[in-house]
């Protein structure tokens, strides 16, 4: 790759820049500055889009009655019921029980503890789903920065 | 307290911290050198690991081995830990910190907040160094930032303790003592002669050269096993993990050629320079890959052609790496 063809195409990282390697004019590597190129905005926003659908699907399973509000948390993590095993301490095959909206409306608040911190949430709110899936990876934080 | 280390923005996470760790210690020491020397160039194909619930495809070696391998082809003393728990892994860190030491981690991308959100997947390979404490926040440099971050403790602990594949289980690691002189062409050569044997004569079929070419013939067939959907999200899952941030682009193999430039320098050899620059080509095909994968990706490309052009590509990178790697086993024998 040429230095002059290092992709500037703005991605999703919002100002963020990374490294490119490239060949100058007299044949040499050189690290450039690259803002983003579109074929790999590409594919991060289908993958985006693809756990926006899986969330849009569970939705639609839990007003179906077919799974409990502890679903759409898990896929909003990006989990299967195993990581999330993993992750909350509590044995998969419970997890598994809890993703059934008949036992999930059984369990009590502490029951529920270890997941609200997985998911960084109040347990009531582990109980509720948003109407859309409510994902907006493309909103960047302000980050704060050391010199 | 916040060490005073020179923070260098580079390409990839691991060969960046070993750089600017190094660099720290005493050796100046670019990110392509470390790349090089740890041997971080390679193809794997293995349909039965999962990232994301798609077949592993990676460009690089596995996490801590560039490392390792380099500092120990150095001749570097160094120091890995694992924890069990994390009190007692933030208590280490915090007296290694206390002693002016700079600490190399690695972490789960999904759980560090300075990353933009786009990026936060279930990625437990990314490495950083940590340098420093004000308060409850760590001080880090991560090379893949132009500046250092903060990260709030309780962040840094669960990015630490991040769980599923490749699960870090707290790793930290630094330098304990560097010797008083290196033999920089010894490790350059040991670095090379490495990458040419995972890449040319791997026992597996999945690893190196052939697994590329393993990876041509699934793709290939890609559009009549599975549905239109998954064959784009698989498509776009081999784009993601040969440009995302952290390979300089064209996975990893302009890194690669920058380092072999470097490395003619190095072992006075010319030779080195020519194959730089087909290192560089190669590099340019794996772009031009990415290229038509991501037009296919956004439907702006038929799709049981372009799968055929897709695998004629992979072909062409797989007998190019061939060539290549060959030559570079000559030339350093």
């Amino acid at each position: 790759m040429k230095k002059e063809d290092v992709p500037q195409q703005i991605g999703l990282t919002d100002g963020e820049t990374e490294v490119n390697y490239a060949v100058d004019g007299e044949g040499n590597y050189t690290l450039t500055q690259s803002c983003g190129w579109e074929a790999k905005t590409v594919a991060l926003r289908q993958a985006w889009e693809a756990i926006v659908d899986q969330l849009q699907l569970v939705l639609d399973e839990i007003k179906a009655g077919e799974k409990s509000p502890l679903a759409y948390h898990m896929v909003k993590s990006q989990m299967d019921h195993a990581l999330l095993a993993q992750y909350s301490g509590v044995a998969r095959w419970r997890v598994k029980r809890h993703l059934r909206p008949d036992v999930f409306a059984r369990l009590d608040d502490a029951a529920l503890v270890p997941y609200a911190k997985v998911f960084n949430l109040e347990v009531g709110q582990v109980r509720t789903v948003p109407g859309q899936p409510d994902v907006e990876p493309f909103i960047n934080k302000n980050n704060e920065v050391e010199d | 307290m916040k060490i005073d280390f020179p923070h260098r923005q580079f390409a990839h996470c691991e060969s960046g911290v070993t750089a600017n760790l190094l660099n720290y210690h005493g050796l100046p020491c670019s990110e392509a050198l470390a790349f090089g020397i740890g041997s971080g160039l390679f193809f794997g194909y293995v349909p039965f690991v999962k990232l994301n619930f798609m077949p592993l495809t990676t460009f690089r070696i596995g996490p801590g081995s560039i490392f390792g391998k380099a500092t120990k082809r150095l001749g570097i003393e160094i120091k890995k830990e694992k924890f069990r728990d994390p009190v007692v892994a933030e208590k280490h860190l915090d007296s290694l910190l206390a002693e002016g030491r700079p600490v190399g981690a690695q972490t789960g991308v999904y759980w560090l907040p300075f990353f933009p959100p786009a990026y936060r997947f279930h990625f437990n390979g990314h490495n950083l160094v940590i340098i420093g404490k004000e308060g409850d926040d760590y001080l880090i440099s991560d090379p893949i930032f132009e500046e250092p971050v903060r990260c709030p403790a309780s962040d840094l602990r669960k990015a630490r303790f991040a769980k599923g594949a490749l699960a870090p289980k707290g790793k930290i690691y630094y330098i304990e003592k560097m010797p008083a002189s290196f033999d920089l062409p010894q490790a350059v050569t040991a670095g090379i002669s490495e990458v040419c044997r995972n890449m040319l004569k791997t026992p597996v079929p999945l690893a190196g050269v052939r697994g590329i070419r393993l990876l041509s013939r699934r793709l290939a067939k890609w559009p009549n096993k599975m549905s239109e959907k998954d064959t784009i999200l698989n498509l776009g899952h081999i784009i993601r993990m040969q440009e995302e941030i952290g390979t300089g682009g064209g996975g990893f193999r302009f890194l690669y050629a920058a380092f072999l430039q470097e490395a003619a320098g190095i072992l006075e050899n010319d030779r080195l320079s020519e194959l730089s620059q087909h290192c560089t080509e190669i590099g340019d095909l794996w772009r031009d890959f990415a290229l038509l994968a991501s037009r296919v990706c956004k439907g702006r490309a038929a799709v049981q052609d372009s799968f055929d052009e897709l695998a004629q590509l992979l072909r062409n990178c797989a007998d190019e790496e061939e060539v290549l790697f060959n030559d570079l086993m000559t030339v350093i024998k």
